[in-house]
């Protein structure tokens, strides 16, 4: 086995520096009924080569040279090449969580980077050193919420991303922590602010909002913000789409924010590994969960970075703690810490621009062949079309004979929104792919 | 006498935010294609921001030098043996790196058509085979983000079981030696805490056991072998005596390592466990993450895992939503897939031999060091050890030198600390886990550099309780980070 260093003299060495005939003597103290009497039925060890060629099938089993319009919480982005160059070194890439500070300053630093860009990004005061992904995020954002207020009761948009809200109810579910869904205005496609308000009372711990919603509507924090806070709930604010945040107003008017970054260089990997947000006021900040990295000095007076209030975690408070995470997406955050220093204080603009702009120009095109945006509230980069006289599913269908995989069909999530697909186009969408997709509809 | 390393000229770095100067820039986009919009006309002009203020403003080769700079501050399994107990730091194959690039993989979106993700479904289907075939169990999801997050859904699935059993039942049994991830697991999910207490030989305590197990009790979560690298002898004894009282017994699975190819936790009475593919399985731990933790369960739990599952059709594979007994979605999409594709790379490398193999020179190389380290320190459990080895700083806390002085020194040695003071029945541990892919050479500096640290202890303590001495940054102040905490920067 070629990960395995030793040769059989060294092991044979090792083992009579112990007085030992054989390895397996190690394992004398097994019951013998316990364990495995036969060999693993997996298939012998195979070469590098093989390997290679086994993904390489599996690749082309997938989607290969199609144009995509899918964006619903994983976004194509353009990578800039220096960010896998330098997690690729093993330094970052082969390091241990950086409990011991003065051997993982590289983490460190790079870490308080990241919490201090995701202040500045959502206009929120403290930041954590990341979560496993967005629709985890949201979640622990909640639980948060409950143990600040003392209350247990969360009111969530029903604009917030399908699959973030199963994943909250999964973990509201079993802690009895019971979830209003808030509608949405059928005309604006942002929440119903006059039934949102409705919902929200004295037992609520929190509103959670996600802007851009998951019809890539631009919902309206502030008023969100002053309904929660009259009944002394706070609000969430969820994102999906982070590119967003170059051009449209932090959400500093909520409590907590909890997002994904994918969109900051993140392959989309089929859907993972991702790297949440959680961000909050500063008041709020020893009920945050997760990694958190301070700046202090060494003995000798240097500036030193090290984990800190970890008595919020499990391994010292146990059944205590805030949260039971472990671990953060250390690896992640460092990719998206890349992107934001790439891109910095003026191209997250430009980049969004350039995403507004593509979505406008194919929100155009749909509209010439005469499918519409479903709904009127402003979009970034992606949005809800109610498809003409063909319905979503065959309009894909068309669109996948020609290479193109089409929108998401919203039936899928929204019964009411079964005429409906969720198109998206970012920086690298071509005119030409644009154009090529409007044929279709 | 120091023989692994040398110090070395070692660059200073600024923050980031400190290098910036405006008017740098380190991107170029493409020209627009298509026609500007403004964004006040598009969005509403109170929906949109000015510029980021606090984003740095700098060039592409500082960045790289930034960053490059950074990295050489980490100390890193490519640098040498990590000695971190529980935490299994392993080499990492590059291929494993290669091939979560693939176009085809990196590039799938998780909502492209499922005939278009054929290849992505038969990668998860694969991977919760040959994890059921590792550890003998009857079904896999690997939605779960990371050890903790499979945790949390073995615990949902228990709860799941024994809801339609009608009798959730409140309280989880952990042993004292326990991760602390298990208690804060439980805690989330809904049930109380108690405590079991370990035996002189440092296995569960079968009669503080039994004083517990009563009718409320959902479940017993174990470590297998436990965090003291000891195999628990009577697990088969501890499944049999909860199935009587209608209890389930959960297995973290983080020492897996240890068993792979020699026994199998759904051969010695485990119902539900969780799996570490960042320890076993050596995705790389970059830091603090993405990890990755699989659970796998026997058959009577498959209509309780997370949805989606992925059924097979014709050949075909698809997604089945229809599962109106799955305690839901624990995750969106399918779970951590890159980190999937690593392990599933790092099984097929392996083959069954060679997982045994790994597993042999894991319980080698713990042995190895355990043995010539014994004349050193205490070792407070005798019992045989598997996969890693746990001593006590008692000999040297009566001159004064504590094992988290003993770990800062041994990083002046060119070192990762051990895992220092867990677990917490260890007054004073150490707990060391050299994992399979370290040679003699390796662990014998290893061994000399720990059996130099004893010796310090006894002629020069304080130079010991003083360390590391040749770090870039000396011992840090973590109470002041704690007590007036700093966790932005601010323009100064």
């Amino acid at each position: 086995m070629r990960y395995l260093p030793k040769s059989d003299s060294e092991r044979r060495e090792m083992l009579a520096s112990m007085g030992l005939d054989s390895i397996e003597d190690l394992f004398s103290h097994l019951p013998e009924e316990l364990r495995l009497k036969r060999p693993l039925q997996i298939p012998p060890g195979k070469s590098e080569y093989e390997i290679i060629e086994y993904f390489r099938e599996r690749a082309a089993e997938n989607a290969n040279g199609y144009s995509s319009f899918l964006g619903a919480g994983a976004y194509y982005h353009f990578r800039p090449v220096i960010i896998d160059s330098l997690i690729s070194r093993g330094e970052f890439l082969t390091a241990y969580t950086p409990y011991q500070p003065e051997i993982s300053q590289g983490t460190l630093a790079s870490i308080f980077e990241f919490q201090t860009m995701i202040c500045e990004l959502t206009g929120m005061d403290v930041a954590n050193a990341s979560m496993y992904d967005g629709s985890t995020a949201l979640p622990e954002a909640v639980m948060m919420a409950c143990r600040i207020t003392g209350r247990d009761r969360a009111v969530v948009a029903r604009s917030v991303h399908p699959e973030y809200r199963e994943v909250h109810r999964t973990y509201a579910r079993h802690q009895g922590l019971p979830v209003d869904e808030a509608p949405y205005d059928k005309e604006t496609g942002s929440v119903d602010v006059e039934r949102l308000e409705g919902l929200v009372n004295e037992q609520t711990a929190a509103v959670v909002l996600q802007s851009p919603n998951f019809f890539g509507v631009v919902e309206p924090v502030q008023k969100a913000a002053r309904i929660a806070h009259e009944k002394g709930a706070l609000l969430i604010v969820v994102f999906t789409e982070a590119v967003s945040l170059g051009l449209l107003q932090p959400p500093a008017d909520a409590d907590i924010v909890a997002g994904e970054l994918q969109s900051f260089a993140i392959s989309p990997s089929y859907g993972g590994p991702y790297v949440g947000i959680l961000a909050a006021k500063e008041k709020y900040i020893r009920q945050m969960p997760g990694r958190l990295v301070g700046q202090t000095t060494d003995k000798e007076g240097n500036r030193a970075f090290c984990l800190t209030l970890a008595t919020r975690e499990q391994h010292i408070r146990r059944e205590k703690a805030t949260s039971n995470i472990c671990t953060n997406q250390a690896l992640i955050a460092l990719m998206a810490t890349i992107f934001m220093s790439v891109y910095g204080k003026q191209g997250l603009r430009e980049l969004a621009e350039q995403n507004l702009a593509k979505a406008r120009y194919l929100a155009g095109a749909l509209e010439a062949r005469g499918s519409r945006p479903r709904f009127s509230g402003p979009f970034f980069n992606e949005f809800v079309v109610q498809c003409g006289e063909r319905n979503p599913a065959e309009i894909n269908r068309r669109l996948l004979e020609r290479r193109i995989i089409g929108g998401l069909e919203m039936g899928r999530f929204y019964p009411e929104l079964a005429d409906c697909m969720l198109l998206c186009a970012t920086e690298t969408t071509k005119r030409v792919e644009i154009d090529r997709l409007a044929e279709h509809f | 006498m120091i023989r692994k390393v040398r110090t070395h000229i070692n660059q200073n770095e600024p923050l980031l935010f400190e290098r910036s100067s405006p008017g740098k820039k380190a991107y170029q986009l493409p020209p627009l294609d298509v026609p500007p919009v403004d964004p006040a006309a598009a969005l509403g002009a109170e929906n949109v921001r000015r510029e980021i203020a606090g984003f740095p403003e700098v060039s592409e080769v500082e960045i790289i030098r930034h960053f490059t700079r950074l990295s050489t501050w980490n100390y890193a399994i490519d640098l040498g043996l990590y000695p971190l107990g529980s935490c299994t730091m392993k080499y990492n194959p590059r291929v494993n790196e290669y091939v979560a690039r693939i176009e085809g993989l990196a590039q799938a979106h998780p909502y492209q058509p499922e005939q278009l993700a054929q290849g992505a479904m038969r990668i998860q289907v694969c991977l919760e085979e040959l994890l059921a075939e590792i550890t003998g169990m009857d079904a896999v999801t690997v939605q779960p983000a990371a050890g903790a997050h499979g945790e949390l859904t073995g615990i949902l699935l228990v709860r799941a079981l024994l809801e339609s059993r009608g009798d959730a039942r409140k309280k989880v049994l952990i042993p004292d030696s326990a991760h602390g991830t298990n208690p804060a697991t439980a805690a989330i999910a809904g049930y109380q805490v108690e405590s079991i207490a370990s035996n002189a030989e440092g296995m569960v305590d079968l009669a503080d056991l039994e004083r517990h197990l009563d009718r409320d009790v959902a479940a017993l979560m174990v470590t297998n072998p436990n965090t003291l690298g000891i195999f628990e002898r009577d697990i088969a004894r501890v499944s049999g005596l909860l199935h009587s009282r209608g209890a389930l017994l959960y297995m973290d699975g983080a020492n897996m390592n240890a068993l792979a190819g020699l026994a199998r936790p759904g051969d010695f009475g485990i119902d539900v466990m969780h799996l570490n593919l960042h320890k076993t399985f050596s995705t790389p731990h970059g830091g603090g993450g993405p990890g990755g933790g699989p659970v796998a369960v026997k058959r009577e739990f498959e209509p309780f895992l997370p949805v989606p599952r992925i059924a097979k059709d014709n050949g075909r594979l698809h997604y089945d939503y229809d599962r109106p007994q799955s305690i839901g979605r624990v995750r969106a999409f399918y779970g951590n897939f890159g980190v999937l594709v690593r392990a599933l790379a790092y099984i097929l490398a392996h083959g069954g031999d060679g997982l045994r193999n790994a597993t042999l020179d894991a319980v080698l190389n713990a042995n190895y060091v355990r043995k010539h380290l014994e004349g050193c320190y205490d070792l407070p459990y005798p019992s045989p050890s598997l996969h890693e080895c746990v001593f006590s700083d008692a000999r040297q806390a009566a001159l004064g030198v504590r094992t988290g002085d003993i770990a800062k020194r041994l990083i002046d040695y060119g070192f990762h600390p051990y895992t220092v003071s867990f677990p917490l029945i260890v007054q004073g541990a150490l707990m060391i886990e050299p994992t399979e892919t370290e040679d003699k050479r390796e662990l014998d500096l290893l061994i000399d550099a720990l059996r130099s640290i004893a010796a310090e202890a006894r002629q020069d303590p304080e130079l010991v309780r003083t360390a590391p001495h040749n770090t870039r940054i000396r011992r840090v102040d973590e109470v002041a980070a704690a007590r007036r905490p700093v966790v932005r920067w601010k323009p100064g």
